[in-house]
């Protein structure tokens, strides 16, 4: 398949290029959903898109779907552009997962894929599919019976029947406990180490570094910051955080200016830094607030997340 | 039951349609059990009696009352009482008697001078008959009882006449009921039917999720109309035969004209079910519409009594209604049994409303 994948591409000017979005924007009256986006996935990546509730995600991924029309810019999946040929024809070479769907409830398992296999032209066969989504005891149980997580791999086995170039999820794992999440991520990792191209969504920063080569944190229809999780987190944060409560009593400023430190942010007495080494850095906080004659509540320090990432470019939590 | 082989798409999406309508109770229930108890619930109230005799009420105060009671009795069809002055009023307005006779003009209502006047004069009638004539069963006591009083008075016949009777299946009420119940049962689980599935899917996105394959969405529309051809045998079966059964309601015409024209209807009214459903997003709009659509024609086309009631400037528009045009082509088959070319401008309405349905509904259709 991916050599399939590379050898189509191979004629095209964007060669390695997957997705390529340019100056995107699509708004819901007064909402600006998606608000100019840029980006370019690789082929074979796992991109992943990183963002509270309503930060646009949807949107963006239902445009380069081709299931919603942008209101500006360009979108191109595997060189195409939506609307300007064969739409129907070119579906055979993507794959969707959306956020959300309830398959046909009546139907079983074996059924629903195998309706799903006859939309394609080529594909793998039924089986094979259930055995690699780990369906087989499930397959003559009505949908309607399965429960979240195994619903959740029969979605993603409807999207995989048919060998798809690009694999679209959204919110594959949102409300999953976490074996079903896990069972969720093993068949993502089949697909990738495949060579395929997956384009995610998620509001679980561990599940974008477990899964994302890339990831873009996005918030209210702009992306704040994009690169590798591991990458961004040092970029943007630093190696670690030291978070502390004190009662008031020293000059905040004093905090930003000791050595190693890249940042301060906090309120009601509570505090964080991020800091290239925690080490370092402690002793001479620690020193800080006992010239300043604050009262130390509690103090602690952490390797820094994508959570501290998005708290860093927007001031609020990822998760309320 | 399981096929591994892979069929064609709209096969394999008819299958699965068919699957689901079956593993569903509820639309089991309308589609197969409730024409039948309709069927019987109807039979039943519209049976056919022996001519009930009409009562006639014989005021119990006149000396001359069981003489008058007599010569009723001995008149066609009719069944005296005697009754009090204030049960007479009564039950002359809830129509538990036709017609009362009497001496007094005031039996039921107060005022009736002129009559009062003719009467204290010794100008008045023999009998007053107090009737309300709105009501044909009252004109027919009208009549019955003039004639009994008359003939018990010595009037002669100057003519003899004999009466022969005949009632024959093909003409009766349940006779004209059965093609229409085929024709509503048709429309009503068409558009059901189709409808719902569409909007319910649209609800749960999984419209969205057909889109985002290479389904031609053609197919899937047509899928809904295949698969309500699966159920036709037995929506119009059933009706029909219960109706043979129980009622003894025969089918005049050819059953592949039936069929054919069932087939016909069932199209027409799929294709409406995708229209109502091409855009809603909520299964309360979509019942909306599908009772501003399908009440008026449960009313306009026929089903129950004939369309010729109406005004005659209303009639063209009446018959270009689908459902009246299904229901005349049916009564066509079933009752009168004229070939099925006989009916052509009513397939030809079917058709045309089929053909536009679908055609728009895929235009227009929503897929998210
Ligand atoms: N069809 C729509 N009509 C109006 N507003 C919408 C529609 N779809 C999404 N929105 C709005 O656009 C914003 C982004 O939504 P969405 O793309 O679903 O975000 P996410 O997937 O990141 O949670 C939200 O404010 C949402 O309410
Ligand atoms: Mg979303």
């Amino acid at each position: 398949m991916g050599n399939e994948a590379i050898k189509n591409l191979g004629a095209q000017a964007q060669a390695g290029t997957a997705i390529r979005c340019r100056e995107v924007k699509k708004y819901f009256e007064a909402v600006k959903a998606v608000d100019g986006v840029d980006l370019e996935v690789k082929l074979g990546e796992c991109f992943g898109l990183l963002g509270p509730n309503g930060a646009g995600k949807t949107t963006l991924v239902e445009v380069m779907e081709g299931l919603t029309r942008q209101d500006r810019g360009t979108v191109e999946v595997l060189g195409y552009q939506w609307g300007s040929g064969d739409d129907r024809a070119f579906r055979e070479r993507i794959a969707v997962q959306l956020q959300e769907t309830q398959l046909a409830d009546k139907l079983t398992v074996y059924e629903t894929l195998k309706l799903f296999r006859s939309f394609y032209r080529r594909g793998r066969s039924v089986e094979e599919i259930i055995a690699r989504a780990g369906l087989e005891e499930k397959q003559k149980e009505r949908v309607y019976k399965l429960s979240g997580g195994t619903k959740q791999r029969l979605a993603l086995a409807c999207a995989l029947v048919s060998e798809p170039e690009i694999l679209f999820l959204d919110e594959p794992t949102t409300g999953l406990d976490p074996q079903a999440r896990n069972h969720v991520w093993q068949i993502v990792d089949e697909f990738k180490a495949q060579g395929g191209t997956i384009m995610l969504t998620t509001h679980y920063m561990e599940e974008a570094a477990r899964l994302c080569d890339r990831v873009a944190i996005m918030d209210h229809g702009k992306i704040l910051a994009l690169g590798g999780p591991a990458e961004l987190v040092e970029r943007i944060v630093g190696h670690e955080v030291i978070e502390f409560s004190a009662a008031e009593g020293f000059d905040r400023n004093l905090l930003e200016h000791l050595p190693g430190v890249k940042g301060v942010s906090g309120k009601n007495g509570g505090y964080l830094l991020r800091v290239a080494s925690a080490k370092e850095t402690l002793p001479l906080l620690l020193a800080t607030l006992e010239k300043g004659e604050a009262r130390l509540n509690r103090v602690s320090s952490r390797p820094a997340t994508l959570e501290d990432v998005f708290m860093t470019l927007t001031g609020a939590a990822l998760h309320d | 039951m399981i096929s591994k082989k892979i069929r064609h798409p709209l096969v394999e999406m008819t299958v699965a349609r068919l699957k689901e309508t079956i593993r569903e109770p509820e639309a089991m229930f309308w589609i197969f059990v409730f024409p039948i108890l309709f069927a019987i619930g109807l039979g039943i109230a519209f049976r056919d009696r022996p001519p009930e005799k009409l009562p006639v009420a014989i005021d119990q105060r006149m000396s001359d009352a069981a003489k008058v009671s007599q010569m009723i009795a001995a008149g066609s069809n009719l069944k005296p009482v005697l009754i009090s002055p204030a049960q007479a009023g009564q039950n002359l307005r809830t129509g538990k008697i036709a017609l009362v006779v009497s001496h007094d003009p005031k039996i039921i209502s107060a005022k009736n001078n002129a009559a009062d006047a003719l009467k204290a004069n010794g100008l008045g009638p023999d009998f007053f008959l107090i009737f309300d004539p709105t009501r044909p069963e009252s004109q027919l006591a009208r009549l019955a009882v003039s004639d009994a009083l008359q003939a018990g008075a010595g009037r002669k016949d100057s003519i003899s006449l004999q009466d022969e009777k005949v009632t024959e299946p093909g003409s009766r009420y349940i006779d004209y009921l059965i093609p229409g119940l085929v024709g509503m049962n048709l429309m009503g689980s068409g558009m059901w039917g189709v409808g719902f599935a569409i909007v319910f899917a649209r609800t749960r996105k999984l419209l969205k999720r057909y889109a985002a394959t290479p389904m031609r969405r053609s197919h899937y529309l047509l899928a809904f109309m295949f698969s309500r051809l699966m159920f036709l045998v037995w929506e119009v079966g059933m009706v029909v035969a219960c109706g043979w059964i129980f009622f003894n309601v025969k089918v005049y015409g050819s059953i592949l004209d039936l069929i054919l024209i069932s087939i016909i209807g069932s199209m027409t009214f799929a294709g409406m079910g995708l229209l109502v459903a091409s855009r809603a997003t909520t299964i309360e709009a979509a019942s909306g519409w599908m009772n501003f659509i399908m009440l008026p024609m449960y009313l306009l086309s026929g089903g129950f009594f004939s369309y010729t009631r109406f005004p005659a400037f209303l009639i063209p528009f009446i018959r270009a209604l689908p459902l009246t045009a299904l229901n005349d082509a049916m009564r066509a088959v079933i009752n009168e049994g004229l070939p099925l070319f006989h009916s052509w401008l009513e397939i030809l309405v079917l058709i045309a409303w089929a053909l536009v349905s679908f055609t728009v509904a895929l235009k227009i259709f929503r897929w998210q």
